[in-house]
């Protein structure tokens, strides 16, 4: 069973939906296991500023991509690359054994999406540097 | 938001009928005897049990002695797969069936594997039938059995279970079929159709969950599986479960009405038709018209996982299901809708909506007022 949480994010989540403009996005998932999580981030000073997200999957991988998008939002980058599976399990509250991994795809998705940032702020600093 | 559940998940199981649950009452408290037991009272429950055969043998046109009861279609399908297996291992180790059954076959297939037995798997078309050509190519001489289900529990498909019969007749193989989903939905003719075991359960019907029935050809070499008090022949041995088979036999009864079929097939065709016009890019999964199950809806929805679909009908008291690999232990889509040839996305995206006779126009219309906003919503929810 669902708790209220999950039920209520997957319903009406905060953070659903596409990113115009965003600094980096990040996916991962495939269509196998029938999940894909994509990240878009907008960053200002190292900041996490907003955050959005798009998922193709059940209900606890759009509740899961919610509660991480809430707790990755207003952190530094470096802050946000240690959010672990079990605080968004915590956010959530009661979700079926077999679902936690949609959880730790969402850890995976923001990770992947704060390294392309990386290697994109690296690119732009190699250019001004050269 | 509708207080009253919108039940449209009868591939899963059914409501039993009021008027069966009736049928059964005095089986449990008044008329309790063993139908083994010599007594007279004893012989008040042999003769529900036989009244319930007859009614039974007759629904599928064959005669009283070639039923037997079952605790349902799991165990009538291992009965038949296995004791038919062991009981003819002497004319040869060749068993075929499809990639579309039950897991009841399928598993049952795996374990014959292990035993020492060769299983080929037949291929279906996008649709989900068997072609006949290409069943009798794979029959050889150490072929002993057949085994295809009837209605696909997932997309509907109705075989040609008359032609693929005949060709087992004439190549002299025994017939199998898993009838469970389309008992009482489409005709069942042991005789016109050629079939030799034939498994049927009570709980798709509106009848009591835990009771089902092997119909098994008179002359059939098939020997017991369970053994003990000699029960059902000699082949199915455990004290006949009297309420259960009364009410499997009362369902059955007042399910074999082509009233029932004509309206679930209005409705069927209205939610499709429904569904296909007011929603874009939904694919219809399995057969159109009456080579589709009267109470069967297989859709997939692009861009949208099935069970958060499912998940969001339920919010609104819908009951359906779906062959999407998240809802799925295995972590993999349907092996139906993949041997259909669907790739992951869309076997990914399918919601199964399966209809009763007690299936109302108000439901569809509900429904209809729901599902349109909710798969807009997770259609902006996702990245494709």
């Amino acid at each position: 069973m669902y708790s209220e949480e999950t039920i209520n994010r997957f319903k009406n989540p905060r953070f659903g939906g596409e990113m115009k403009n965003p600094d980096a996005v990040g996916q991962v998932g495939n269509m196998k296991c029938g999940d894909v999580m994509k990240i878009f981030l907008k960053i200002k000073d190292n900041i996490i500023k907003d955050i959005r997200f798009q998922t193709f999957g059940c209900i606890a991988a759009i509740a899961s991509s919610d509660a991480m998008c809430e707790l990755a939002k207003g952190k530094t980058i470096e802050e946000a690359m240690k959010i672990k599976y079990s605080e968004i399990l915590d956010k959530l509250g009661e979700i079926p054994k077999q679902k936690i991994h949609c959880s730790v795809l969402g850890t995976q998705a923001l990770k992947k999406a704060i390294e392309n940032y990386k290697k994109k702020q690296n690119k732009k600093e190699n250019k001004q540097g050269g | 938001m509708q207080k009253e559940i919108v039940y449209l998940d009868n591939g899963a199981s059914t409501k039993a009928d009021p008027k069966v649950l009736e049928k059964m009452k005095p089986y449990f408290c008044e008329i309790y005897g063993n139908a083994s037991s010599s007594h007279t009272f004893g012989q008040k429950s042999k003769q529900a049990l036989e009244n319930s055969r007859d009614i039974i043998a007759k629904s599928l046109n064959s005669k009283p002695e070639e039923i037997i009861f079952t605790s349902g279609g799991t165990e009538s399908n291992n009965f038949a797969l296995k004791s038919i297996a062991f009981s003819n291992k002497d004319k040869g180790n060749h068993i075929i069936t499809t990639k579309i059954e039950h897991k009841s076959i399928l598993n049952t297939c795996k374990w014959l594997e292990k035993q020492g037995f060769d299983i080929t798997y037949l291929n279906v078309d996008k649709e989900g039938f068997v072609d006949p050509e290409e069943l009798e190519k794979v029959i050889t001489d150490k072929t002993i059995l057949v085994s295809v289900i009837h209605g696909n529990n997932e997309i509907g498909t109705i075989q040609n279970i008359e032609e693929l019969g005949k060709i087992c007749k004439e190549k002299k193989v025994y017939f199998h079929t898993d009838a469970c989903q389309s008992f009482t939905k489409t005709e069942l003719n042991v005789k016109k159709q050629n079939i030799d075991l034939i498994t049927i359960n009570s709980h798709k019907i509106h009848g009591p969950k835990g009771v089902g029935a092997l119909y098994i050809r008179k002359g059939t070499n098939i020997k017991a599986w369970q053994h003990g008090g000699e029960h059902e022949y000699s082949l199915r041995s455990g004290t006949e479960n009297i309420p259960g088979i009364v009410g499997f036999a009362e369902a059955a009864k007042m399910g074999m009405n082509k009233k029932h079929m004509d309206k679930m097939t209005v409705l069927r065709d209205k939610l499709i038709k429904e569904i296909m016009t007011r929603i874009k890019n939904v694919k219809l999964n399995g057969p159109e018209g009456n080579k589709r199950l009267c109470n069967n809806v297989n859709l997939s929805f692009k861009g949208i996982e099935g069970e958060a679909l499912g998940g969001y009908l339920d919010q609104y008291n819908i009951c359906s299901s779906t062959g999407s690999a998240c809802s799925e232990k295995s972590l993999e889509p349907s092996h139906v809708l993949k041997a259909i040839g669907l790739n992951n996305e869309t076997a990914n995206g399918s919601l199964r909506l399966t209809l009763s006779r007690f299936t109302t126009e108000d439901e569809i219309e509900y429904v209809m007022s729901v599902l349109p906003k909710i798969v807009n919503k997770l259609r902006r929810l996702s990245p494709f």
